[in-house]
């Protein structure tokens, strides 16, 4: 097993540990998409207008609360420091611990969705796409974020500042993501540009995410 | 093998913490670091770890290999001791041994020979968070055990230690160097160990 498997393992075996994290950041998402149809009254039509695009942006903001965590825990109990050391470049431990939210934090807020969208009368149609768009768009969410969340890393309260630097990031997935859903609902095949966009902007991130955090990483460890 | 700085000097800020360091470390020696606090001790530790980008000079270790980075052939056990509160102590350990050993696993007799090092054999299923500050330090301590690396950067190492833990450290430390290592280690209570040879910082400016 290499060291880049071993820091995955445990890092998915802490977050499970802790619960708190995924926790909050799933009951953060059903807030938000509760008080949708409390603010905006019953009109059916109009929730099911907009459901794709509230279920997204919900999605970005609970995903948002979690990323400092990514690097925070390591930073702050020395353990960062000892894996600049370790075999792993930092580009390779960075890949590791974003693709380690990825699993325990995007994934479950992409199943949780279609659970939240019969709060906001989705069409049934679009119930496959959406599942499928939030798996393939999520990857973005954490690897882009891992580069604010390193960022921050020493600023006090750098909540705020991480989401002024890495929301921005996240609008071309956002904007492919809902196009894909609303696509679908047009005709059969019309989502296909849409989702391979929306997984072409995945796949980029995987691989500038980490360059990135990396190189804010060995900043932070001075 | 040998670990040599020449005329080294590490900045930060705008401000020449250490500068015009000299030394070679062979085989078998023992450094002390001493000097009083803001001597720069801590600074040209984590320079030589490979945290700090060197302002002037040069480190380099000849005779080892020389693919591996400098860092990768360092332990390091600084001020914080990269400890899992939520893993339990034998976990902590486990999770250094396979990650610092390239995700080779199976070494637990290496791990249960740490935690007996430094007396946390019955500790090892306690979760961290619930060690004294001493028991924290030795689990950070233990992980110099759990992968072999020639050269050992300790960074005020006794720090909460006990009389019997500090005893047993610089045991260690001896085991260590007479059997290859290198050590070096900023420290203000001399460390025990027999005709260490001492660098002292930052005294003639002081």
């Amino acid at each position: 097993m290499s060291a880049f498997l071993t820091l995955l393992k445990r890092d998915i075996l802490l977050a499970a540990r802790e619960g708190g994290a995924l926790g909050t950041a799933l009951g953060f998402y059903l807030i938000v998409v509760a008080l949708m149809p409390l603010g905006l009254g019953p009109d059916l039509n109009l929730l099911a207008r907009i459901a794709a695009g509230v279920l997204w942006i919900a999605l970005l903001l609970a995903a948002l609360l979690s990323l400092p965590r990514i690097f925070e825990v390591d930073h702050d109990d020395g353990s960062l420091e000892l894996m600049a050391m370790g075999p792993l470049p930092l580009e390779a431990v960075a890949a590791a611990k974003s693709l380690a939210h990825w699993i325990t934090t995007g994934i479950p807020l992409a199943l949780l969705a279609p659970v939240l969208g019969i709060l906001l009368n989705l069409d049934l149609a679009a119930y496959p796409i959406l599942v499928a768009t939030m798996l393939a768009g999520t990857p973005a969410i954490s690897f882009l974020g891992a580069i604010g969340a390193a960022l921050t890393l020493r600023t006090r309260r750098g909540g705020l500042l991480l989401a002024l630097l890495v929301l921005p990031l996240y609008v071309p997935t956002l904007i492919f993501g809902i196009s894909a859903i609303s696509a679908a609902l047009m005709g059969p095949s019309g989502s296909e540009a849409a989702f391979l966009i929306l997984c072409a902007i995945s796949l980029a991130s995987v691989v500038l995410g980490p360059l990135a955090a990396a190189a804010a990483l060995r900043v932070q460890v001075q | 093998m040998q670990l040599i700085a020449e005329n080294l000097s590490v900045a930060r800020g705008a401000r020449l913490v250490v500068a015009g360091i000299s030394f070679g470390l062979k085989t078998g020696e023992v450094l002390q670091l001493t000097g009083p606090n803001g001597a720069g001790k801590t600074t040209l530790i984590r320079a030589v770890a490979g945290f700090l980008p060197l302002a002037g000079g040069a480190l380099r270790v000849e005779g080892g290999p020389d693919d591996v980075p400098i860092a990768e052939q360092c332990h390091y056990v600084g001020h914080l001791n990269g400890v899992k509160a939520k893993q339990t102590v034998a976990e902590n350990l486990t999770f250094w041994a396979d990650y610092l050993r390239g995700g080779r696993r199976g070494d637990r007799a290496r791990v249960d020979r740490a935690l007996d090092a430094f007396g946390l054999t019955s500790l090892a299923g306690i979760a961290a968070g619930y060690l004294s500050a001493g028991q924290k330090r030795r689990v950070g301590l233990a992980r110099l055990l759990v992968a072999d690396r020639p050269i050992w950067l300790l960074d005020e190492p006794t720090v909460s230690l006990d009389a019997a833990s500090t005893g047993i450290l610089a045991r260690l430390i001896e085991t260590h160097v007479s059997a290859g290592g290198i050590v070096m280690a900023a420290t203000h209570i001399p460390l025990g160990v027999s005709s260490p040879q001492e660098l002292r910082l930052g005294g003639a400016a002081a």
